[in-house]
């Protein structure tokens, strides 16, 4: 076990290396450039301020000049938000964006998890139907419609949160969001919950504790969760990671000053350090994220621990 | 033996009374407004169970040898008739009434892998019963048992903390005898027990149940579609057809003289272990697949297949009628043919 885990990290190097290279070239392949301005710059200046990021020179020189920087953890200034450097609005933003996406994932896995698996023993009742409904109904409406709509009824015509903002990050100014990113998990995780739980609802070893004689209660929690919990686990990791790193709409729809507000902002200013920490950022977060479900899943099967 | 055996204990009573248990599946129609249909696994069965017996349970795949043992443990609720177990009917009973009945019946599982929870060890499996129906036991005591049943069942002791899927097919299946033999139950309905099993390890199992049977003096529903390991095993036989009982009788006059013609046909294509005898003797072969238990001919189920089908078979059902002392068929024309 311990030397599968070591070797899956080793793995994760040259992984987050690739990551780095295509989101780099990709970057510099899309026309336009951090300058470029509706009244062009005088020629002098641009071309002191592009040398000033070394961005007169050639591509694959700018390439290992990166690579370079990288490694001595350095991610560079952001070209747009001056006097800041790409790390330092990153640890500026991580934090509301991973409270938002711990709290949101947390809450679904345990709300979608109860819905998912009362729907599965009630299988083809009406409990179930609407559970599935739902849940249907919360994958099917995308968070730029939820996020205005609970914004508007909580907010406006209820007024017992605000609309939108972070105030210094008090509790409510995050219930709403939380609530947003939480919704659609919920119901992801719901009918994921069902679907698995409802195939070892009806495998051989479940018939077998049947038989034994324990109650159903028993026959559930002990019997039948864990099996129903794998594919669960494996959606969990990009899950978390996607939330974490901070839902781009949520946080602009909100006002929150997170990872992904940073962003959408970078990528449109075509900031290209700022880019690259996001998705570095993000690599990282995909990757430790996978490395802990893979380790989960030795636990919840044994077959795989022996490896 | 088996016949000695069985008519000792003919005087006793039933321990399991099965009157014409019934299973019936809904099926939902293809229509949007049609009334769902009805699957009839299981249509009015009728038979006795004696302490220390094996009755043999044989047909085809889908004639609901499966859904009769399953019904028998309220595994599947039954849709009508009875089941007395010890004189009482368990159709219907609640769980806190079915429960401590479990200590006495149980089930032994066709597919031994996948029967194991994959994901606890073997000891969890066996001692669980014991847990769930004795949980005054302490732990060691409880282990100790496990031990104990483990090696009568011919595991290693030592093996307690292993994963069923580190065990093969034969192997795993011991550890179902074991989880079932634990509460030292008085019936186990053995479904298909050996049928996942090459034939050496289908020999081993089977005598360990044999074993065991006369070491607890265990009766045994034996569930199967090998004639060759029902002759060995069972001291009655029932012939299932379509969820009805085709002929139920001791396996000496059964196998001697099937007085059924679908019996006939079965009997006929068990194969003889000598290839004189094997090459020139008489098969019967059946014609046409099984028909859908959602649509059963009329009158009797076997018809369409059947031979000597004649007119009144397509309008009366025939009953199972007593032919002798130890033989019941269920066929108008059983004197003529």
């Amino acid at each position: 076990m311990l030397s599968y885990a070591i070797r899956r990290l080793l793995i994760a190097i040259p992984t987050l290396f690739i990551v780095i290279t295509v989101a780099f070239f990709m970057m510099r392949i899309a026309p336009g450039g951090p300058f470029d301005q509706e009244r062009a710059l005088p020629p002098e200046i641009e071309k002191n301020i592009k040398a000033a990021y070394d961005l007169d020179k050639p591509l694959v020189e700018q390439y290992a000049i990166y690579i370079g920087k990288l490694f001595q953890g350095d991610f560079g200034p952001s070209i747009k938000i001056r006097d800041f450097s790409v790390a330092e609005l990153i640890i500026a933003g991580a934090p509301a964006s991973m409270q938002l996406g711990l709290s949101a994932i947390a809450i679904a896995l345990v709300f979608g998890v109860a819905f998912g698996t009362y729907a599965a023993i009630r299988q083809n009742s009406a409990v179930d139907f609407v559970v599935m409904g739902v849940a249907m109904i919360g994958i099917a409406i995308p968070n730029f419609v939820m996020a205005p709509l609970l914004s508007l009824v909580f907010g406006l015509y209820l007024s017992i949160l605000p609309t939108a903002g972070w105030g210094d990050g008090e509790l409510e100014y995050k219930i709403l969001p939380i609530i947003a990113l939480a919704l659609p998990q919920i119901a992801y995780i719901a009918r994921l919950t069902r679907g698995s739980m409802v195939e070892v609802l009806h495998s051989n070893y479940i018939r077998t504790a049947r038989a034994k004689g324990l109650r159903e209660t028993l026959v559930v929690n002990r019997h039948a969760i864990k099996g129903a919990l794998l594919p669960v686990v494996s959606y969990l990791g990009p899950a978390t990671a996607a939330v974490m790193t901070g839902s781009v709409v949520i946080e602009s729809i909100f006002g929150v000053p997170g990872i992904g507000t940073y962003f959408i902002k970078a990528a449109l200013n075509r900031d290209y350090p700022l880019v690259m920490g996001v998705v570095i950022v993000y690599a990282v977060m995909i990757i430790l994220l996978n490395f802990l479900v893979d380790m989960i899943y030795g636990l919840l099967d044994p077959k795989l621990k022996s490896r | 033996m088996s016949v000695m055996n069985k008519s000792a204990k003919k005087d006793a009573s039933p321990i399991l009374s099965v009157r014409d248990l019934k299973v019936h599946f809904p099926i939902p129609s293809k229509g949007l407004f049609a009334p769902d249909r009805q699957l009839k696994a299981v249509d009015g069965v009728n038979f006795d169970l004696y302490p220390g017996e094996t009755l043999g349970v044989v047909g085809e795949s889908g004639c609901g040898k499966s859904t009769l043992g399953r019904a028998i443990l309220q595994l599947i609720p039954p849709t009508d008739g009875q089941v007395a177990w010890l004189g009482k009917n368990i159709v219907g009973a609640p769980h806190r009434d079915m429960q401590p009945l479990r200590r006495d019946l149980q089930i032994i599982f066709q597919d031994p892998l996948a029967s194991l929870n994959p994901r606890m060890t073997i000891g969890e499996i066996i001692a669980e019963p014991l847990v769930t129906h004795k949980p005054e036991l302490g732990k060691e005591e409880i282990k100790a048992r496990v031990k104990r049943m483990m090696a009568r069942v011919g595991l290693l002791p030592q093996m307690i903390n292993r994963y069923p899927h580190e065990f093969s097919g034969g192997q795993c299946q011991r550890i179902g005898i074991a989880r079932a033999m634990i509460l030292e139950p008085k019936l186990i309905v053995c479904d298909e027990p050996v049928s996942a099993l090459d034939v050496s390890i289908q020999a081993q199992i089977v005598n360990l149940l044999q074993e065991l049977q006369r070491e607890f003096d265990l009766s045994l529903i034996f569930i199967s579609h090998d004639l060759s390991i029902v002759r060995h095993i069972c001291h009655r036989i029932m012939v299932l057809y379509l969820g009805n009982v085709a002929e139920l009788a001791d396996r000496d006059s059964i196998y001697a003289a099937p007085r059924h013609p679908y019996t006939k046909a079965l009997i006929s294509a068990v194969p003889i272990p000598d290839p004189e005898i094997e090459r020139n003797k008489e098969r019967i072969v059946l014609t046409g697949d099984l028909p859908s238990p959602l649509s059963p001919p009329s009158g009797c189920v076997f018809r369409t297949r059947c031979p000597f089908a004649k007119d009144k078979c397509a309008q009366e059902p025939p009953v199972l009628e007593r032919v002798s002392d130890s033989q019941e068929v269920a066929c108008h024309f059983h004197d003529s043919i």
